[in-house]
C-alpha cells in the first residue's frame, strides 16, 4: 500500500534545508533554502510561544489555586484525562471550519491543548507539598497568595515544570499541521508536499524533530535552574 | 494554501467526498453556518464503518507491540540498574519527536501505509509505559520484598509473584495513558495514508464541520471506552486493593 513514489533522502533533505533547490514536483521552479527554512522555524516558534504563554497564563494559576484549596480534584483529574483524548487534527480541522484561520484564531487552540496537563500538574503538585510546611508557613503569618508563591510553588516546582514540559511538547507537535488553518509553520514543508517535493518533506520532519528535542532540553534546563537546592538533595 | 485535492487525486484522504463537496452537491453546504448536518449524519455514518475499524487495529497493535517492548526493558533495567538512565532518555527521545515528524522520517525506510503509522505510535507509548512499570516496581515496599525473602522465594518468584502483582495499578494506570493518547494521535496516520479516522477529519477540512465532528465523538468515545474497560480491568485483578482503607 504505498502512496507516492519516494526519491528524498536524508543528505537531500538537509542540502534543501542549506540551499534553494528544483523540487522533483514544481518543475524547475526553485523551493526551499536557509531563508525559507529560517521563516518557518521563526513562524514556528512565534504560534508555539504563544499558545504556551497563553495555556500557562490560564492553566497554571487554577491549578495551583485548585491544590492549594484541595478543591476541584475531579475537574483537575477530569481535565486532564479529557485533554488526552482530544485528536490534535480534529482541533486544527475545527478550528479552521468553523472559527476560521490565522494565528489569531490557531494559537488559543493550541493553547487548549497545553492546558490539560499544566493544570493537573499544578494541582498534583500542590498537593503533594507536606502539609507540615504549609503550616509552619501560615503560623509565621504568610497570607495565602505568598504560601502559593513563595511555599507551595518552589516546592512543586519539578512536578509543575512536568507539565508544563508535557504542555510544550503537545503544542510544538500540534504546530506542525497549523498550516491546515493558515499559520505558516514548519509543517508547511510538510503539508504542501506538491510544492516543496519529497526533500521538503523530509527536510520538514528533520527540522520539526529536532526543534522539539531542543525546546525540551531548555525546559529540562529551565527546570533545573528552577528546583531549589534543596529539593535536589531530597531526591538523590 | 494547501491543495488537498492533490491529495484526494492520489486517492489518499477523503474519497468521493471531494466530488461531493467540489460540486456542492453536500446537504446543508450552501449554509456554512450550520454546525452539524444531521441529514447528512444519518446518511452517512456507515462511512465511518472501515475508517474506525482501521483505527482500532493500528491503536491496538501499536499498544500491544508497545508494551511488550517497553514491559521488556523496565524488566531488563529493573536487573540491571546501571541501564535505567539510558532507557529514560532513550525513550524520553522518541516520546518528544513529534508524531508527524516521526510518520515523514520513517518514509524513506519504511514507506506509506499501516506499517510505519503502527511503529511510530509503539515507540510513543514507550516512555510511558515504560516509566509507569518502574514505577510500580519501585513503589514495592522493601518490607514486603523482605518478607517474601524471608519465604524462601527465589528472586524470580519475587519479581512474578510479588513485585509485578504490586506494581499492577502503576503499569495500568500507564497503559490507560498510553491507549488514550495513541487513540488521539492516531488521527495523524492520514498523512502518511495509513487511514484510520483522521481521514474523515482531513479529507473534510474546508467549511463541513458535521463530518469532522463525528469523527471527533468517535475517537473521544473510543478512547473513553478502553480508559473504563482498563480501569475494571485493573479492579479485577487487583482484589486487594478494594479492601485497603484510603
Amino acid at each position: 500500500m504505498s502512496g507516492l513514489p519516494l526519491f528524498a533522502s536524508i543528505g537531500g533533505a538537509v542540502e534543501f534545508i542549506f540551499a534553494p533547490q528544483e523540487s522533483n514536483v514544481t518543475g524547475g521552479k526553485k523551493v526551499g533554502g536557509f531563508d525559507k527554512s529560517l521563516e518557518l522555524v521563526v513562524g514556528h516558534l512565534e504560534v508555539t510561544f504563544l499558545a504556551l504563554a497563553l495555556a500557562l497564563l490560564i492553566a497554571l494559576p487554577l491549578g495551583l489555586y485548585l491544590g492549594h484549596r484541595g478543591r476541584g480534584e475531579l475537574l483537575a483529574v477530569g481535565i486532564g484525562n479529557a485533554g488526552r483524548a482530544i485528536p490534535e487534527l480534529a482541533v486544527i480541522a475545527l478550528v479552521a471550519t468553523l472559527v476560521g484561520v490565522g494565528m489569531r484564531n490557531v494559537a488559543p487552540a493550541l493553547a487548549l491543548l497545553g492546558i490539560a496537563p499544566i493544570i493537573v500538574n499544578a494541582y498534583v503538585g500542590v498537593r503533594q507539598v507536606d502539609p507540615a510546611a504549609v503550616d509552619a508557613a501560615r503560623g509565621m503569618g504568610m497570607s495565602e497568595l505568598s504560601i502559593i508563591r513563595r511555599v507551595e510553588l518552589p516546592l512543586a516546582i519539578p512536578t509543575v515544570m512536568g507539565g508544563v514540559r508535557g504542555a510544550a511538547i503537545v503544542i510544538v507537535a500540534t504546530a506542525t499541521i497549523a498550516p491546515l488553518a493558515g499559520v505558516e509553520t514548519l509543517g508547511d514543508f510538510i503539508i504542501n508536499r506538491n510544492v516543496y517535493g519529497e526533500n521538503g518533506l523530509l527536510a520538514g520532519a528533520l527540522l520539526v524533530a529536532l526543534l522539539a528535542l531542543t525546546l525540551e532540553a531548555l525546559l529540562a534546563l529551565l527546570q533545573r535552574r528552577l528546583t531549589s537546592d534543596g529539593l535536589k538533595l531530597k531526591t538523590v | 494554501m494547501i491543495d488537498l485535492t492533490v491529495l484526494a487525486a492520489a486517492g489518499e484522504v477523503g474519497g468521493d467526498f471531494f466530488k461531493e463537496r467540489e460540486s456542492g452537491t453536500l446537504p446543508c453546504q450552501a449554509d456554512t453556518s450550520r454546525l452539524f448536518c444531521l441529514d447528512w449524519a444519518k446518511d452517512n455514518l456507515d462511512r465511518y464503518g472501515t475508517p474506525t475499524l482501521q483505527h482500532l487495529e493500528m491503536v491496538l497493535l501499536a499498544v500491544l507491540i508497545g508494551f511488550v517492548v517497553a514491559f521488556a526493558l523496565a524488566l531488563l533495567a529493573h536487573r540491571t540498574r546501571w541501564l535505567q538512565p539510558p532507557l529514560l532518555a532513550a525513550t524520553g527521545v522518541l516520546y518528544t519527536i513529534p508524531s508527524i515528524a516521526f510518520f515523514f522520517l520513517l518514509l524513506p525506510v519504511t514507506g506509506f501505509g499501516r506499517d510505519t503509522a503502527i511503529i511510530v505510535l509503539a515507540a510513543y507509548t514507550l516512555q510511558i509505559i515504560y516509566r509507569n512499570t518502574m514505577l510500580g516496581l519501585t513503589n514495592v515496599p522493601a518490607s514486603v520484598k523482605d518478607a517474601a525473602r524471608g519465604m524462601g522465594f527465589t528472586k524470580r518468584q519475587i519479581l512474578w509473584r510479588v513485585e509485578l502483582p504490586l506494581a499492577v495499578p502503576e503499569i495500568i494506570a500507564g497503559l490507560r495513558v498510553a491507549v488514550v493518547s495513541t487513540i488521539a494521535i492516531a488521527t495523524l496516520a492520514v498523512l502518511i495514508s495509513a487511514g484510520g479516522l483522521g481521514t474523515e477529519m482531513y479529507g473534510a477540512n474546508l467549511n463541513f464541520p458535521t463530518a469532522i465532528i463525528i469523527a471527533t465523538a468517535i475517537v473521544i468515545l473510543m478512547a473513553l471506552a478502553f480508559d473504563l474497560v482498563l480501569l475494571t480491568v485493573q479492579r479485577l485483578v487487583t482484589p486487594w486493593r478494594r479492601f485497603r482503607p484510603r
